[in-house]
């Protein structure tokens, strides 16, 4: 099943590199893995998705804890949870498709933040698989360029992760 | 106070209680080296090879549950530091080690002896740290001891870059009395809930079995462990690592389990009903094959490092907490419970037991003209009494010596179980040597390991660490050899070597004492003659029989009831030796 584990970890120069060695060490599954300072300057806030069946995220969450480096990690899996993932991308128009691809993007909320003679570029938000939606109902050809950010995600309710 | 980075180090090591500093000089340590100048209160030894300081600090560390310390220069001093780091690490030894690293203006930049080591050595140790700021210097010694001795203990690297401890920079200095990490924080006591989960399913096994590992030496719980399984009378099986932590002599004890364990050690875990694990971690050369392995117990795993539970094998009642604390709880549950244990039970269990050690699979050819490898363990037991510290290079030296000599008591058996490295014992030896000066201290080993860190005879020289070398020299590689017989038709792929140096010339070269011991008879005369030479090293060159295998054993792939047995006596075995 696939997981998102959500770790709080000292803001230390080769804090990433731990995890991801980890993950490279132990023959772990990675898909996305995202990395931002929080509002304490000191901790950074990761987001990383992985997959596996219930003893190999038991031995992640139990490897990455072990790391000196992590004050505090959630599986979001285990609770109710928002999950977000932003994506950029940028396709080809023509005059006969460019109607299309507005429409298409409005129905997924999108927005289309650069235009150019032959091209746009749609920002989406949403859970991953709403973008992967996205992609498909886009002709793949007329695609010039994908970027997304990975997902990150927050537990519902008025817990959190924190110190 | 003010001090320069350099003295902060050696003054913050002083206030640890450091006693020896294992290393070798280069440029990106001179000035350490040049602080350590002028202080007496910490004695360096001076090693040939970087290697040899990461392995006597470890022997050190093993033999008195201190942490060993290790000074090295940047680049090649450090790479060659990584195998004596990556030993210690699959063991859990408590090290603390000190790269130099390149000035921090020129670090990424090639600089001469530039390696990377916090990233060479992250996947091999419990934690590194970078020093970027020398008023952190203090603080970060202190947090690396902190790591490397608490919880499940391993070793630390602190890689510091030249100008940290450039002479003309000082700062105040303060070493800090104590240290809290918020993101740091083993568990101590386990969980009343689960300890009496626990004593329930012990109180009510019929074929219980204790299965006790290298976490009760670290953990220092040989005395709880021992009353614990006294007041079960259940029976009682070490690890490689665990050897020493329950009295080898005592009637409870059945010997070592896994790939070389003996045979009622394994039969006994198979058949089993319920296991309790103290400070063991399932490792590939005890469980066998993992599909099969006790297929009929309920297991309680005690274990301080939560990753250690479920790794391998799922556990029924798992105990996160140091071996001491819990097992300290659980004798009291215990003495407080109605309950005891079935003894009616117990007495068939054990009857079943005894059925099994009457094969004494350990059994050898007494009556050989030649020397075998396990007469000489069996000698070295008795000369030394049994209590003589042992280290031990790797192979089947090493196999004879965990089952041949019965140790009694924790901390006297060193050896490298994880990573398995050849090399250890010589180094190993002289480290606990310096920690005990007036016990024995043998390094058993074999002409193939001794050769990888040889060069430290010139440290054991220089410090006077007569330590006694039993070099049970069988011309092979011989673990490799046996892998050979059993699996590849005898086809000897490179484990043998064509030159063999003279080893009594090379350590009177070394201005030690060489001995070659060619018959049976002579081998006791030669201990004794060795071991009343209290102040020198003696190389006892043993030349012992080529073909012997170490049984019984576990091959791959086997489960524990299948072992292979050696072949009867008078069977004829038909061997041709290349
Ligand atoms: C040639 C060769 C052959 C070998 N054959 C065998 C064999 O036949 N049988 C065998 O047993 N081994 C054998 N080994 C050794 C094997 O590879 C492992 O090193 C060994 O089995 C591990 O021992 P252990 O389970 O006691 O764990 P250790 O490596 O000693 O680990 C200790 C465990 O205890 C935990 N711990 C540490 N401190 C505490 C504490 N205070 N409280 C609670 N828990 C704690 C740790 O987290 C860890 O899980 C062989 C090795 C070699 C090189
Ligand atoms: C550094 C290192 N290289 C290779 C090995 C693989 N290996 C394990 S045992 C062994 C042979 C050891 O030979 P020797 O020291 O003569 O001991 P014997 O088995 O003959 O008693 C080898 C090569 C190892 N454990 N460590
Ligand atoms: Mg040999």
């Amino acid at each position: 099943m696939r997981h998102i584990i959500s770790i709080l970890i000292e803001n230390e120069s080769g804090a990433l590199s731990r995890v991801a060695g980890l993950f490279s060490a132990r023959g772990y599954n990675i898909e996305s893995l995202t990395v931002a300072p929080t509002e304490d300057e000191t901790l950074s806030r990761m987001t990383l998705v992985t997959w596996g069946d219930e003893n190999i995220i038991e031995q992640i969450t139990k490897q990455l804890n072990k790391l000196i480096d992590v004050v505090k990690l959630i599986d979001l899996a285990e609770a109710v949870h928002i999950e977000r993932e932003l994506m950029m991308i940028k396709i080809k128009t023509t005059d006969e498709t460019r109607e299309e691809i507005k429409r298409m993007s409005d129905i997924f909320r999108g927005k289309i933040i650069d235009v150019a003679a032959n091209s746009y570029v749609v920002e989406i938000t949403g859970p991953s698989d709403k973008l992967d939606a996205f992609i498909s109902a886009i002709d793949e050809a007329s695609i010039i360029e994908v970027v997304r950010s990975g997902p990150t995600g927050i537990s519902r309710g008025e817990n959190g992760l924190r110190l | 106070m003010e001090l320069n980075g350099a003295q902060i180090l050696v003054q913050s090591l002083k206030d640890e209680g450091v006693e020896f500093l294992f290393g070798y000089p280069g440029g990106a340590v001179l000035h350490l080296y040049d602080a350590l100048f002028h202080q007496q209160d910490i004695k360096h030894i001076l090693v040939r090879h970087e290697q040899g300081a990461t392995h006597a600090a470890d022997g050190y560390a093993r033999a008195t549950g201190k942490p060993g310390v290790v000074l090295v220069t940047s680049g090649p001093g450090a790479t060659n530091a990584v195998t004596g780091i990556a030993t210690a690490h699959l063991d859990s030894i408590p090290l603390v080690v000190i790269s130099g690293q390149v000035p921090t203006p020129v670090i990424g930049s090639d600089a001469f002896q530039e390696v990377d080591m916090v990233g060479i050595t992250r996947p091999c140790v419990k934690h590194n740290f970078l020093v970027k700021d020398v008023t952190k210097l203090a603080e970060t010694v202190k947090k690396a001891f902190h790591v490397a001795t608490t919880g499940r203990p391993g070793p630390v690297v602190i890689d510091i870059p030249k100008d940290i401890t450039d002479p003309s920079i000082k700062v105040p200095y303060k070493y800090p009395r104590k240290v809290s990490m918020r993101s740091y924080n083993p568990v101590v006591k386990g969980h009343r809930k689960q300890i009496k989960k626990a004593v329930d399913l012990l109180l009510s096994a019929k074929k219980p079995m204790i299965y006790s590992g290298g976490g009760v030496i670290l953990g220092e719980a040989h005395k709880q462990l021992i009353e614990f399984t006294r007041l079960l009378g259940y029976p009682i099986t070490n690890t490689l690592m665990g050897l020493g932590s329950y009295p080898a002599t005592d009637k409870q004890f059945v010997g070592m389990l896994g790939m070389h364990g003996t045979y009622e050690a394994n039969m006994s875990m198979h058949e089993s009903d319920v296991i309790i694990a103290i400070g063991a971690r399932f490792d590939d050369r005890v469980t066998g094959k993992l599909d099969e392995f006790c297929p009929y117990a309920k297991i309680i795993h005690i274990d301080v490092d939560p990753a250690s539970i479920a790794k391998n094998v799922m556990v029924d009642v798992p105990i996160v907490g140091e071996v001491k604390p819990v097992l300290e709880t659980m004798i009291e549950m215990i003495n407080q419970d109605e309950r005891r244990p079935d003894k009616k039970a117990l007495a068939k269990w054990w009857e079943q037991i005894t059925k099994w050690q009457a094969l004494d699979s350990l059994a050898y050819d007494r009556n050989s003209d030649l020397i075998k490898p396990q007469y000489v363990i069996e000698q070295l037991y008795e000369v030394t009494k049994g209590n003589a510290f042992v280290t031990s290079d790797v192979g089947q030296h090493q196999m004879y010596a965990a089952q041949f000599y019965h140790f009694d008591k924790p901390r006297r058996w060193i050896n490298s179980g994880g990573l398995g490295t050849m090399g250890f014992g010589l180094p190993a030896a002289i480290g606990v040597k310096l920690a005990h000066p007036k016990s024995d201290v043998a390094c058993v080993t074999g002409e193939a390991s001794i050769q990888m860190c040889i060069q430290e005879l010139s440290t054991a020289l220089q410090y006077k660490t007569p330590v006694k070398i039993v070099n049970l020299n069988n011309r092979y590689m011989g673990m490799v050899r046996q892998w050979q017989e059993f699996t590849y038709e005898s086809r000897y792929s490179h484990s043998y070597m064509d030159t063999i140096p003279d080893f009594v010339q090379l350590a009177e070269a070394y201005g030690h004492v060489g001995m070659r011991i060619e018959k049976p008879e002579d081998v006791r005369s030669a201990f004794e003659e060795a071991f009343a030479m209290k102040d020198r090293t003696v190389f006892m060159d043993f030349m012992t029989d080529r073909t012997e295998n170490v049984y019984p054993m576990i091959e791959a792939g086997k489960a524990h009831h299948e072992m292979r047995l050696r072949v009867p006596p008078g069977t004829p075995v038909d061997r041709e030796l290349a």
